[in-house]
């Protein structure tokens, strides 16, 4: 099966940082900075990791989040590991 | 005494099993208050332990398990004091909660560590000397130390060895990443995985069956397959308090302490 394309793999994350930080979908843009955004900490935003590591079936390292504070960055590190 | 609530953590007997539950916000960093009433517990086990199967070792805060050692604490104190003086207090702190962790290791019942969320550090040893992990789906483990300029201290090295293969302790420790349940799971740290919220009753479940077998047998079977590794744990404490003593470590403290920032728990 073809590797999802870049936009659908942000369009599920937007979605699932949505659902779950309980924010409307149309309020989160790509280029938004997530911890502002969501309003999350560290710990926070290591739970949005294993939300999306689950979601993509893939493993993430966290020092691959190091410096990453928006979703479309976010995309782009997730769509190397599918 | 089977029951206890102290400021860090309580205990009573459930069914049959002793209940440790970690209740100090924000997600039960091993100090020295944890550790005194750690001590508590591991006096009171022998005890205990003529009442019950088993122990389950859990959290009852919802950002985890537990983030490790206070590091908050350890910095503080080492700005109080001469260095000499907060090695020596260094190493008397890992000498009391290495007992306190080698009386959990060889507890004569079955234990088990019910995980959820973050279980780092201090923590992720705490988990390391049951002998059965199981973890909610949204555990996350870590041995964050070398961001620091440490390594483990509460045992958790020579334990990782003695259940995992070599390779697998260099990665996880080398690299000071944080991983999740599927990987705990592949690489056969966590026994069972519970659905979100689920761990604790997974635990109970546990509990129940292995309350079934004969006492005497579980022990000796126990005794037989989960050797503790007394020379390497000694080990560790010297090589904790050789690299406690560098600036460096000083510095990585202060940093965290002094962070700020939304990602102190990212590397």
């Amino acid at each position: 099966m073809p590797a999802p394309t870049i936009d659908h793999t942000l369009d599920e994350i937007l979605n699932l940082a949505a659902a779950h930080f309980k924010v409307p979908r149309e309020k989160l843009t790509p280029d938004d900075d997530f911890f502002k955004t969501l309003g999350i900490d560290s710990l926070q935003a290591l739970d949005l990791l294993t939300r999306l590591e689950h979601h993509f079936r893939i493993e993430l390292p966290d020092y691959e989040l190091q410096g990453v504070s928006d979703f479309r960055t976010l995309a782009n590190r997730i769509q190397a590991r599918l | 005494m089977n029951e206890f609530k102290g400021q860090t953590l309580s205990w009573q007997i459930v069914n049959g099993a002793i209940e440790l539950a970690l209740h100090r916000d924000p997600c039960n960093e091993i100090g020295s208050l944890t550790l005194e009433e750690l001590e508590e517990f591991a006096s009171a086990l022998p005890a205990l332990t003529n009442e019950a199967q088993a122990l389950i070792i859990h959290s009852t805060l919802k950002a985890g398990f537990s983030a490790g050692a206070d590091l908050r604490e350890l910095f503080e104190r080492g700005q109080q004091m001469e260095k000499a003086a907060a090695l020596r207090g260094v190493r008397e702190f890992l000498a009391r909660i290495h007992a306190v962790m080698n009386a959990l290791d060889a507890a004569p019942l079955t234990t088990i560590a019910a995980v959820h969320g973050v279980t780092f550090g201090g923590g992720f040893e705490l988990a390391l000397v049951c002998d059965i992990i199981i973890a909610d789906r949204m555990a996350r483990f870590c041995f964050p130390e070398l961001r620091l300029g440490l390594i483990p201290g509460f045992g958790g090295i020579p334990r990782l060895k003695r259940d995992l293969g070599n390779a697998v302790v260099r990665d996880l420790l080398l690299t000071g990443r944080s991983f999740n349940v599927m990987k705990a799971q592949q690489i056969g740290l966590v026994s069972q995985i519970a659905a979100e919220g689920e761990a604790l009753r997974v635990a109970r479940a546990t509990a129940s069956q292995v309350g079934k077998f004969d006492r005497r047998t579980a022990a000796t079977a126990k005794q037989f397959v989960k050797p503790i590794p007394y020379d390497e744990l000694k080990r560790e404490i010297d090589i904790f308090c050789d690299l406690y003593s560098r600036p460096a470590v000083e510095e990585g403290l202060r940093k965290f302490v002094e962070n700020e920032g939304v990602q102190p728990y990212l590397p």
